[in-house]
């Protein structure tokens, strides 16, 4: 893997130096990055931004080290990284905090991009973020009992600490899992909890914020405002996904996304699962582009295992094209769905959806589904492409693609109502966009030229020749064109990569069904269609991981959301949604 | 010119529109519709026109990779008695991502060591995720994943736990379903009971004083 | 109408050959289910995965349209079918429930895939709902992880061989009662379901000792502690 997690020696005895009772280098093995008195956060962290240039945080997230052995040490450790938005490795930073009262000083007034992780950490952890301007909880609801990503919180269904679970087999004793819990369903609730006559306290909380942010945003003008819910049921939300807006007239005052609707505890149940189980399990999250997820995740795994797990050339080969195919496949989606949201009725979508369909079948014959590939394992790949495939890969990506991105250029991209809706709308300048840790497309058509695929390169990516792509207005249309643009760079990737593609093993070594990971953490990220998706993952030297976490890029996208909307019209809110182009498997998780 | 932008755009609505006839007039007198080669076509990268596949009156063939939820292979031996394959190993229980499989076991009342062939063998469709792990880890080629996608049903609860009697399938579906697959895993054991055959050969030449009980035990093929 | 449609003529009455062309006779039961089995209008509702499969039926390679099914209504007073496509969350079957409740009858549920049917490879989850079932009432359930396009069309077909198999004098949304609406889930501590009320009380009233299946879900204080 020729990506660096650690930072450049020069940095890290600048860092070390210039902090020296504040800062220290991670020297657990398997780790890496410095360690952070919890006062000094603050300082290192504008020191970093200011001076230093890391000025993208990528990701935000918080571990539980946890064991009931008597003599255990026990805390909970947020780790950030950051990157340079130039390009190169990250650097990681972590500070520890005890599990009671765990407070850690926020980093959103810092980097706006923060905000969504650190409340998610605060949300699943009980992580107390000072000064975080609005902690709520994300993606479970107000009021809800626990803290359910900490190792000792145990879930209604809880059955066994890790999978395998031991009823399956040997004993096999066939039971669903309802039956045995008093409510026949997946509940349960603290000791003494009485339901009669309970009230909800998530909404109403959630409006009282929404009022705050419209206070600030005007005060002078005391008009009547509204509160619009668009969703979680709504037909441009792209899944479940809510928006709570407050109205002035037609204009646009405050806006706060709810999300958690899809919450399906991918991470909970991805440290239980043994490290083989979560490949599937990653095809889930962003269903759309479900090779890059792969990607992402082997790579993470593969990191941490070494040389034994690296990937034979032609395995490498088949993941980029795969990797490149999920990016058109997605895209094509994108913008089907993105030109619906702006008035031109589900004709462009059904365009789309006949290449993506042809697409699929490629994936399908090769992965067995459609949408839900499996298809990475450590060190390779899980089958060879079947006869034929290639064939169809190479026709389509010479013939055919080509010519229909083009037809659906045409098509739109030109047309006057689609540009008067689209241009000028959800402006995020370049600082904004940084800021606001905004990856992949959201970050491109700001002008900000970052694609891990060039910054940091994994993979064979280096061997390839593109271009990164780039807009400079950063307002809907940018976001739209610049799909369209890295469709084509994809098509020039896959037509370098279908030539030198190499025969030979698709496999390093065996694909045996439970692997060795050593003890340490690793974060492997990739471009995906959404921007930077990045998986963290700690290992304790056992069958499953310790720390599992996904660093979603529709999620942390969403957080530029509000700042996108204030100030316009209503109509144009689901015109921004589209635009970032979310999945909901990913933004919950 | 303002407007322009519009007509582009309505003209590839209308060249899609135009083709879906034109496409029809091609192919008079062969069957667009209804047909392996009309298929075939409407999946090919030429496809212009009327993109539908008629399910069901013609279904879109699903690849030999295709899975969907898995099933048991049993053999049938010349007098028709029927072998699982499966020796409950339990890898596939210890594999699945989901934790949807149950395998009971059993041993054998006189001798007391476990018997091979389960005696129940239980998915949960309503848990499994379709991702083929145990059709890919199974050592013995016991469990596969099937191509049939039509299970719709209007009750859940008593049948959408499987049990090793609905899940069993023989050896020959499989061969349909999946010939490629079918053959190089024979071929592989074909190779493999050679290899042993050999060996044995080799260790009761060798041995040749000795009796010969062992190497005709180790002669028979793996099942 | 074709002579020979076996949705409409009924069995049991000869209509004399030279009239086939123009008369059927047939009874109300046949004639109304034809109407309703050809329009079912699902609602514009997708939760997850199957969503993304259940979009792809209505696109031109499947086309829903070809079954009377093409009119996805995004509000769920004009729809006559729920396809719960994807995994149902504690935070979001309040509103599956409201939107039920919101349907006019006759409404139909159809759960597609392994989530909605009965949890799904997600059913461990502390937020997850393992089955729509448990909240509304289920037509039809289509397994598949997710059910290919081909799969949810075989469920539909499935529905409108339910639909067939109803009798206008003997459905429920033409009787004398009243259809009580379901009582909507809230966001406790855990997912409230009212109709449990007497129970969760009974159950969280029993000394600490008798959790045995489902250890009680630590308060946050209570957490810290342990």
């Amino acid at each position: 893997m020729t990506e660096a997690t650690t930072a450049a020696p020069v940095e890290k005895s600048e860092l070390e130096k210039r902090f020296p009772d504040a800062v220290k280098a991670d020297a657990r093995p398997g780790y890496a990055g410095f360690l952070v008195d919890t006062s000094k956060l603050i300082e290192v962290a504008t020191a970093l931004r200011d001076e230093m240039g890391y000025d993208y945080l990528s990701s935000v997230t918080a571990v539980d080290y946890y064991s009931d052995a008597p003599n255990a040490e026990n805390f909970i450790e947020v780790v950030y990284h950051f990157y340079k938005s130039t390009g190169g490795g990250a650097l990681e930073l972590k500070v520890q905090t005890p599990r009671e009262n765990s407070t850690v000083p926020s980093l959103t007034p810092l980097y706006a991009g923060a905000d969504f992780q650190e409340r998610e950490a605060y949300d699943l952890y009980g992580v107390n973020f000072e000064g975080h301007p609005d902690q709520r909880r994300i993606l479970m609801w107000e009021g809800f009992a626990g803290y359910p990503m900490r190792k000792d919180w145990k879930e209604a269904y809880f059955e066994e600490e890790v999978k395998p679970f031991k009823n399956r087999w040997p004993e096999g004793q066939v039971y669903r899992i309802e039956d045995r819990n008093p409510f026949n369903k997946n509940n349960a609730y603290p000791q003494g909890f009485d339901p009669t006559g309970f009230k909800e306290t998530d909404d109403p909380k959630l409006y009282e914020v929404l009022e705050k942010a419209a206070r600030e945003y005007s005060e002078d003008i005391d008009t009547e405002q509204v509160v619009v819910n668009l969703g979680p049921q709504h037909p441009s939300t792209h899944g479940v996904f809510r928006m709570a807006v407050r109205l002035d007239g037609e204009t646009i005052v405050a806006l706060k996304p709810v999300m958690g609707y899809l919450h399906r505890n991918h991470e909970k149940i991805g440290e239980r699962n043994t490290w083989t189980m979560n490949m599937p399990f990653t095809d889930r999250l962003d269903y759309l582009s479900s090779m890059s997820n792969n990607f992402g995740y082997a790579l993470a795994v593969e990191k941490l295992m070494g040389d034994k797990a690296a990937p034979p050339e032609r395995a490498e080969y088949i993941r980029v094209i795969m990797a490149e195919l999920t990016r058109i496949s997605n895209h094509l989606w994108a913008i089907g769905f993105l030109l619906n949201d702006l008035g031109a009725f589900f004709t462009p979508a059904l365009y789309a959806i006949v290449e993506r369909e042809l697409i699929l079948d490629i994936f399908e014959a090769t992965t067995g589904s459609r949408m839900m590939c499996n298809y990475f394992r450590f060190g390779g790949v899980a089958r060879d492409l079947p006869e034929g495939v290639l064939e169809k890969i190479k026709s389509l990506v010479t013939e055919r693609l080509p010519r229909k991105i083009d037809e659906l250029d045409i098509y739109l991209s030109e047309n006057e109502l689609v540009r008067s809706r689209s241009e000028g709308i959800g402006v995020i300048t370049p600082e904004e966009a940084i800021a606001f840790s905004t990856a992949g497309p959201v970050l491109r058509a700001s002008g900000v030229p970052y694609d891990v695929r060039r910054a940091d390169p994994y993979s064979i990516y280096d061997r390839f020749k593109f271009d990164v792509t780039v807009r400079q207005h950063g307002d809907v249309y940018d976001r739209y064109m610049i799909r369209i643009d890295e469709m084509r760079q994809s098509l020039q990737i896959l037509n370098q990569a279908l030539k030198d593609l190499p025969g030979g093993e698709i496999m390093n070594g065996k694909n045996p069904y439970q692997v060795r990971v050593p003890a340490g953490e690793s974060y492997g990220r990739v471009e995906g269609p959404k921007g930077e998706l990045g998986f963290y993952i700690v290992s304790n030297g056992k069958g499953n991981p310790a720390r599992y976490h996904v660093r979603a890029p529709s999620f942390i996208n969403l957080t530029v959301l509000e700042k996108m909307c204030v100030g316009q019209k209503v109509a144009d809110v689901v015109v921004n949604l589209g635009s970032i182009d979310i999945v909901l498997g990913e933004v919950d998780r | 010119m303002y407007g322009l932008g519009i007509l582009k755009g309505m003209w590839v609505t209308l060249t899609h529109f135009i083709d879906s006839y034109v496409e029809d007039i091609k192919w008079l007198g062969r069957n667009r519709y209804y047909s392996k080669e009309g298929i075939q076509h409407r999946r090919s990268k030429d496809t212009k026109g009327i993109f539908t596949v008629q399910y069901p009156e013609e279904k879109l063939p699903v690849p030999e990779e295709f899975r969907f939820v898995p099933f048991l292979v049993y053999d049938v031996d010349e007098e028709g008695n029927k072998h699982d394959r499966c020796t409950s190993c339990g890898i596939c229980a210890k594999v699945c991502p989901p934790q949807c499989i149950w395998i009971v076991r059993t041993e054998d009342p006189v001798t007391k060591r476990p018997v091979p062939e389960p005696v129940d063998f239980f998915i949960d469709v309503d848990i499994c995720m379709n991702c083929g792990y145990c059709a890919e880890y199974c050592p013995f080629d016991a469990i596969k994943m099937d191509h049939d996608y039509e299970m719709a049903s209007f009750d859940r609860h008593a049948e959408h736990i499987f049990n090793k009697e609905k899940l069993s399938k023989p050896a020959s579906y499989y061969a349909g379903i999946r010939p490629t697959n079918y053959n190089r895993e024979e071929t592989l054991k074909a190779e493999e009971a050679a290899k042993k055959a050999a060996a044995a050969a080799a260790k009761a030449a060798a041995a040749a004083a000795k009796p010969a009980d062992g190497a005709a035990a180790g002669s028979t093929p793996a099942q | 109408m074709t002579e020979t449609n076996p949705t409409v003529n009924s069995a049991g009455y000869e209509v004399p050959p030279e009239l086939r062309q123009n008369v059927a006779i047939t009874t109300l039961d046949k004639i109304w289910n034809m109407g309703r089995r050809y329009s079912v209008w699902p609602m514009m509702f997708g939760l997850a995965c199957c969503a993304i499969e259940m979009i792809c039926t209505a696109a031109s390679r499947y086309d829903l349209a070809r079954f009377g099914m093409e009119v996805m209504r995004p509000s769920p007073r004009q729809s006559d079918l729920m396809i719960v496509s994807g995994t149902v969350t504690k935070k979001m079957i309040p509103q599956i429930v409201r939107l039920y409740n919101q349907m006019p009858e006759p409404k139909y549920v159809l759960a597609m895939g392994a989530c909605a049917s009965g949890g799904g490879p997600f059913k461990e989850g502390y937020n997850v709902v393992s089955g729509v079932d448990q909240y509304v009432p289920v037509d039809v359930y289509v397994p598949g992880c997710p059910p290919t396009p081909q799969a949810l069309l075989h469920g539909l077909m499935k529905l409108q061989e339910k639909i067939d198999s109803e009798s206008i004098t003997q459905v429920r949304w033409y009787g004398k009662e009243d259809i009580p609406a379901i009582p909507v889930p809230l966001l406790g501590p855990d997912l409230i379901d009212p109709r449990d009320n007497e129970l969760i009380k009974q159950e969280t009233s029993k000394k600490p000792a008798a959790p045995a299946a489902a250890p009680a879900a630590p308060a946050p204080a209570a957490e810290a502690a342990s």
